[in-house]
């Protein structure tokens, strides 16, 4: 399958990717790792006539200590956060969780601002940031602005980035010992989710969903419950609650939603054995 | 556009359109048919080649992005003193049958052996998780990358 032909810019800066954005307008589009893009325009469902390669700014991609938060550049791939000793130490999640995204080749190109500019409801590590509260940084036109990722992801494949914006920076708290799970529920080693489920317990508890609705999202009633003191199993019951999961070969709404609840509670589960093992 | 790739050592000039997929480049402009396409859909892995020492899936990367960089193909593994270790490995395990799949499974081990040069099962059988294969079942191939790996040769 060969995409349809567009113009080729190769970004050498954030300002140099910006100014091609600005100028072409909606007809352009950003080429990060191309690890959901290029597929798409395979298929023709994406033609955009002008691709902006920013994979050269290795200067965007980067681990960094900035205190209370550990600082991710936009084109740090897959593979770089699963090694990333920093990570390891004090945010263990995305780093296991970047190792179980598709396959070594997938992971070799695939970055984490590319999956996050996607979002797909469908992917992993949106829900890790979502379950973290990380704040995400973009550079446009008139400037820089943070975006809390609450507020990020807008409808199916649709976030808070202007067309004319760049992704250039995730900023996670750090959970240095905190209980955490990440619950990736397929059928096979490459898959995608069916229903994944990320919990960070780390005095407040945060809990995301992949794959049960058209964005990611956050399980917004369990985490209140358990901030009011529900147990981990009646907070699980109220997983699917107000979420409109999709029906596709693998599954149905249904089962997405007993999934979802199951996963939640075995996430929550290892989340309190992760901090009990610790001490 | 212009695009400047070292493959297998040699330096490759070529005027390309932007939208050659880097497997098409390889096998359609240089001739190195090594590099198989199975599905055309990043799910199989046998059009599997090195970018920079990296396996990547070059059905699904733009020959213009690895402008620059330096690749190997299955081509470029064996040298004057025959097969490399990989190769040697796959064939003293029998760890092939019709053989679509083993240019694409040869080049994920060697960079999986790269990348953790001593793998257990799981590392081995992890590792290749991006690459299938219709024919073996997986057993010798698996037998075959750990005989790589540095537990094997103590
Ligand atoms: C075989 C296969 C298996 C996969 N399995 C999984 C899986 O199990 N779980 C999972 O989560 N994902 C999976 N993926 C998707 C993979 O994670 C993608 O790499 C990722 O979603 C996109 O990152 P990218 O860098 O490749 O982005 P690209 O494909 O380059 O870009 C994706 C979109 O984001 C935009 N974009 C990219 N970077 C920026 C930026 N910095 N600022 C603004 N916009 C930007 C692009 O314009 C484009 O619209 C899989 C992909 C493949 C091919
Ligand atoms: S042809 Fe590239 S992964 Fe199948
Ligand atoms: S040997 Fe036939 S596909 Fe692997």
């Amino acid at each position: 399958m060969i995409s349809a032909a567009f113009d080729y810019v190769s970004a050498r800066s954030v300002d140099e990717a910006v100014s091609a954005l600005t100028e072409h307008g909606d007809d352009a589009k950003l080429l990060a790792g191309g690890h959901s893009l290029i597929p798409l325009m395979k298929l023709r469902l994406a033609s955009p006539s002008v691709l902006v390669d920013v994979g050269r700014l290795r200067d965007l991609s980067y681990v960094r200590d900035t205190g209370d938060e550990i600082a991710i550049g936009a084109l740090t791939r897959y593979r770089d956060l699963e090694i990333n000793d920093r990570l390891q130490a004090d945010l263990p999640i995305v780093a296991h969780v970047a190792g179980l995204i598709g396959d070594p080749q997938v992971r070799h190109r695939g970055t984490i601002g590319g999956s996050l500019a996607h979002g797909d409801a469908a992917s992993d590590m949106p829900a890790v940031v979502l379950a973290l509260d990380g704040t995400l940084v973009a550079r446009g036109p008139r400037g820089e602005r943070t975006i809390p990722a609450a507020e990020f992801f807008c409808g199916f494949l649709e976030t808070a980035l202007a067309p004319d914006e760049m992704l250039t920076e995730i900023r996670l708290p750090k959970a240095t010992g905190a209980g955490w799970s990440y619950q990736k529920f397929r059928r096979r080693a490459l898959d995608w989710a069916i229903v994944g489920v990320a919990a960070v317990r780390n005095g407040r508890t945060g809990v995301a969903l992949v794959n049960m609705g058209s964005t990611p999202i956050r399980a917004s009633a369990v985490e209140r419950a358990l901030a009011s003191g529900s147990s981990i199993a009646d907070a699980a019951r109220l997983a699917a609650d107000g979420t409109e999961p999709p029906s596709d070969l693998n599954a149905d709404p249904e089962y997405r939603r007993h999934l979802a609840e199951v996963l939640v509670r075995r996430a929550l589960e290892e989340a309190d054995g992760a901090v009990t093992a610790q001490r | 556009m212009k695009l400047e790739l070292t493959v297998n050592d040699t330096p490759h000039v070529a005027e390309i359109e932007p939208r050659t997929l880097l497997v098409h480049y390889l096998r359609d402009v240089l001739g190195l048919t090594g590099t198989k396409i199975g599905c055309d859909t990043s799910s199989c892995g046998t059009c599997t080649v090195l970018v920079d020492g990296e396996s990547v899936k070059s059905c699904t990367v733009f020959a213009a992005q690895v402008n620059g960089a330096a690749l190997t193909t299955i081509e470029g593994l064996a040298g004057d003193d025959g097969l490399n270790r990989v190769q040697q490995a796959f064939h003293d395990n029998h760890a092939l049958q019709c053989g679509y799949c083993t240019a694409g499974m040869v080049m994920a081990a060697v960079s999986l052996l790269e990348e953790q040069p001593d793998p257990t099962e799981a590392d081995v059988r992890g590792g290749l998780e991006g690459n299938l294969c219709r024919c073996t079942g997986y057993h010798n191939i698996v037998k075959a990358v750990l005989s790589c790996g540095r537990a094997a040769e103590r």
